[in-house]
């Protein structure tokens, strides 16, 4: 399962960040930051609950980029 | 600027008059100095330091942020008060350009591709108009254009004329003049003439909505320098840091153990400029940044690259092949001319248009379209079919034998052969030959064209393949210049032949159709080209790049923008990461100032950024323009 997300970050190098974090949350799959867009471009692990995932997946981002956002 | 820029900004203002005010005054004594250094320092950094602090209790400590804060908080303990201040404030317009120069690239990117309609303007059954959303109208609804409006949804004329700018779409600046009963791309603007359209598509499966979707996910293919410079980034900053460390406490200390003075304030302060020259920041936003501008730039040409990863590869591109009917010629057949003809060329054309009236080969078609008018059908008496042969047929009483040469030799009818490539049509009325009408598939304009600027552009070879026999595929590869003609090669045939010249080449690739029916030879290669994109569904789905229009000379231009955007991309990270290290080098020997180190950063940021966005004032050159 594929989603794109909508995102809040100031700076390319938080951006990629955010991408790390997100690759490295169980559940997913594959996490593409599009700074240029500011999106985030999500495949799910089969089974994974993209809901929880995310929650997961905005937490961990939070941590690492204080400022940032993912609209979910 | 948004609220948040403005904000900065200010800051940033006050900031910088209070520190020049104190490098003026000079205030004498040591505390009151500190006191009054902190303020500008505060009103510049304050977000700053608290994001260092949160960073800290998050255990991120390697973030820009942090950095920052020892850099500043360490020059202002060595009573470099005004180093300090000046950093934060520097680091903060650094910070400030970058957020503004991304916004407005992402402004003028999607002003290039300004395609998205508001509005579709539907028309009720009692005739009144209703502005609705375009993702509500349903296929087989009648919506109205006026001039001036983009068409939202694709569909088909119903009634009016009006010429359509389809330059968003194309980069065609010519204006495309549309009827009723013809299908009409969404993005394109109207320009005069009212139109009314039935909707063929849903909104969401419009062109419109197809090529922006394509264009969005294009920079989230990442390409090879982009991993680099992310794989770059992810050791750069904590290596520095360590360095800035060692920097700090190992010299010093060998000092101390070879008798000498241990100079820690001197040996501190350089490993602070090391730590403000850390930022990877410069590197990581100027490649996406390139990338996203070179992808918007040939949209706008008309070039459709489905990702960065494809730019790349573009862009070293050394063998092109092309497929030579529907890429290099027309694929559709017109009559070239009437050769050896004893009567006039129009009486030989209305002979045969006649006698084929009936007949449902493109051949046939392509002879009553040369011959234009309205067919008379009270001169067409009996008509046979000679399978294998042509047809006979009695015109104006006259027995007219209209076919190959087997045909006239049957008859015993003396004709003469044809020395053009193509398909020879003999004519013959009355046991006479009247002449031989040639068909052949024409070259597009331009195609001669493409093939010199791509060698212009120094690919090494260019080979075209067709499943025509070698004698009409030659006389086109002649006057194309190309360096490879195979011919009569079936579908397979063609994937071998890719197969081939896969292992010769020694850069990429590209395989250029029209990607109807070569969707195999376009993945096989290391970039498929498909031409005609618009108004081809199954041409955008198979090719990694796709040629809105049908115009060969768009290959060239899609070459060019990728090189040009490659050789931005490479310089922007040998440049960052070079000044980088040698301010780096520098600053461990003690020759490089805080303010070198403020440059490194924030100076290569800005002027990476300024020549990532160089691309968008491309106005393609002169050849491409016509």
């Amino acid at each position: 399962m594929k989603k794109s997300y909508k995102i809040e970050v100031d700076c390319a190098n938080c951006a990629r960040k955010m991408e790390e974090e997100a690759n490295a949350t169980p559940g997913v799959q594959e996490a593409v930051v599009n700074f240029m867009l500011l999106k985030m471009n999500v495949t799910f692990e089969e089974g994974a609950d993209a809901k929880a995932v995310m929650r997961a997946v905005r937490d961990n981002c939070k941590r690492v980029e204080d400022d940032c956002e993912i609209y979910l | 600027m948004t609220s948040k820029q403005k904000k900065t900004l200010v800051r940033i203002v006050v900031a910088s008059a209070l520190t020049v005010a104190l490098m003026i005054l000079r205030p004498e004594n040591r505390w009151l100095a500190l006191g009054l250094y902190l303020i500008p320092y505060l009103i510049a950094g304050y977000d700053i330091l608290r994001k260092a602090a949160k960073g800290i209790a998050h255990r991120q400590p390697f973030d820009e942020c942090f950095l920052m804060a020892v850099a500043t908080i360490g020059a202002f303990a060595l009573g470099e008060y005004t180093e300090g201040a000046a950093v934060m404030i520097f680091y903060q317009i650094g910070e400030l350009f970058q957020s503004y120069a991304v916004g407005k690239s992402r402004r003028s990117i999607a002003e290039l591709m300004d395609i998205r309609p508001d509005v579709a303007r539907r028309r009720l059954e009692d005739g009144t108009l209703k502005e609705v959303d375009p993702d509500e109208v349903e296929i087989g609804s009648e919506i109205v254009v006026n001039p001036g409006e983009k068409i939202p949804i694709d569909g088909e004329v119903l009634a009016g004329e009006a010429r359509l700018d389809t330059a968003a779409l194309t980069g065609e600046s010519v204006p495309r003049t549309v009827r009723t009963g013809d299908t009409v791309p969404s993005g394109c603007i109207c320009l005069d003439g009212v139109l009314r359209i039935r909707t063929t598509r849903e909104f969401g499966e419009s062109t419109a909505s197809r090529i922006l979707e394509l264009v969005e996910n294009a920079s989230s293919r990442k390409s090879r320098s982009e991993a680099f410079i992310s794989r770059f980034a992810r050791v750069y900053t904590p290596a520095v840091c360590i360095g800035a460390a060692a920097l700090a406490i190992l010299p010093p200390v060998i000092r101390l153990l070879m008798g000498q003075p241990a100079d820690w304030m001197d040996w501190i302060y350089r490993a602070l400029t090391f730590l403000v020259i850390s930022c990877p920041c410069a590197l990581v936003i100027s490649i996406p940044l390139s990338f996203f501008a070179g992808l918007g730039v040939a949209s706008r040409h008309g070039v459709l690259i489905k990702g960065a990863n494809y730019l790349e590869t573009l862009a070293g591109t050394d063998t092109v092949v092309f497929d030579k009917t529907g890429t290099m010629t027309r694929g559709v057949f017109e009559v070239a001319g009437i050769h050896h003809s004893a009567v006039p060329d129009r009486y030989t054309l209305r002979v045969a248009a006649h006698a084929e009236r009936h007949s449902t080969h493109p051949i046939a078609a392509s002879i009553r379209a040369a011959y234009g008018e309205a067919l008379d059908e009270a001169a067409i008496g009996e008509v046979r079919e000679l399978p294998g042969r042509g047809v006979q047929a009695d015109v104006d009483g006259k027995t007219v034998l209209v076919g190959s040469e087997r045909l006239m030799q049957d008859r015993g009818i003396a004709c003469v052969p044809c020395s053009h490539a193509g398909t020879v049509v003999h004519v013959a009325e009355e046991e006479r030959y009247l002449g031989h009408i040639l068909i052949s598939d024409q070259l597009k304009p331009g195609a001669a064209e493409a093939v010199a600027s791509l060698r212009g552009l120094g690919v090494r070879r260019i080979v075209m393949l067709t499943g025509d026999r070698e004698e009409s595929a030659r006389e086109i590869a002649d006057t194309l210049g190309v360096d490879e003609l195979h011919s009569g090669l079936l579908p397979d045939g063609k994937v071998t032949e890719v197969e081939r010249l896969l292992k010769d080449s020694r850069g990429a690739l590209a395989f250029v159709g029209d990607g109807i029916n070569d969707a195999p030879v376009l993945s096989r290669a290391d970039v498929g080209i498909a031409m005609g994109g618009l108004g081809s569904d199954a041409a955008i789905e198979a090719a990694d790049v796709v040629l809105m229009d049908d115009d060969p000379r768009k290959l060239a231009t899609g070459i060019r923008l990728a090189r040009k955007c490659m050789r931005i991309v490479k310089e922007n990270i040998w440049f960052s990461i070079g000044v980088k290290l040698l301010c780096l080098a520098l600053g461990a020997l003690g020759l490089a100032s805080m303010w070198l180190a403020i440059f490194a950063d924030v100076g290569v940021m800005v002027l990476a950024v300024l020549n990532a966005v160089r691309i968008l004032l491309d106005r393609g050159s002169k050849k491409e323009t016509t």
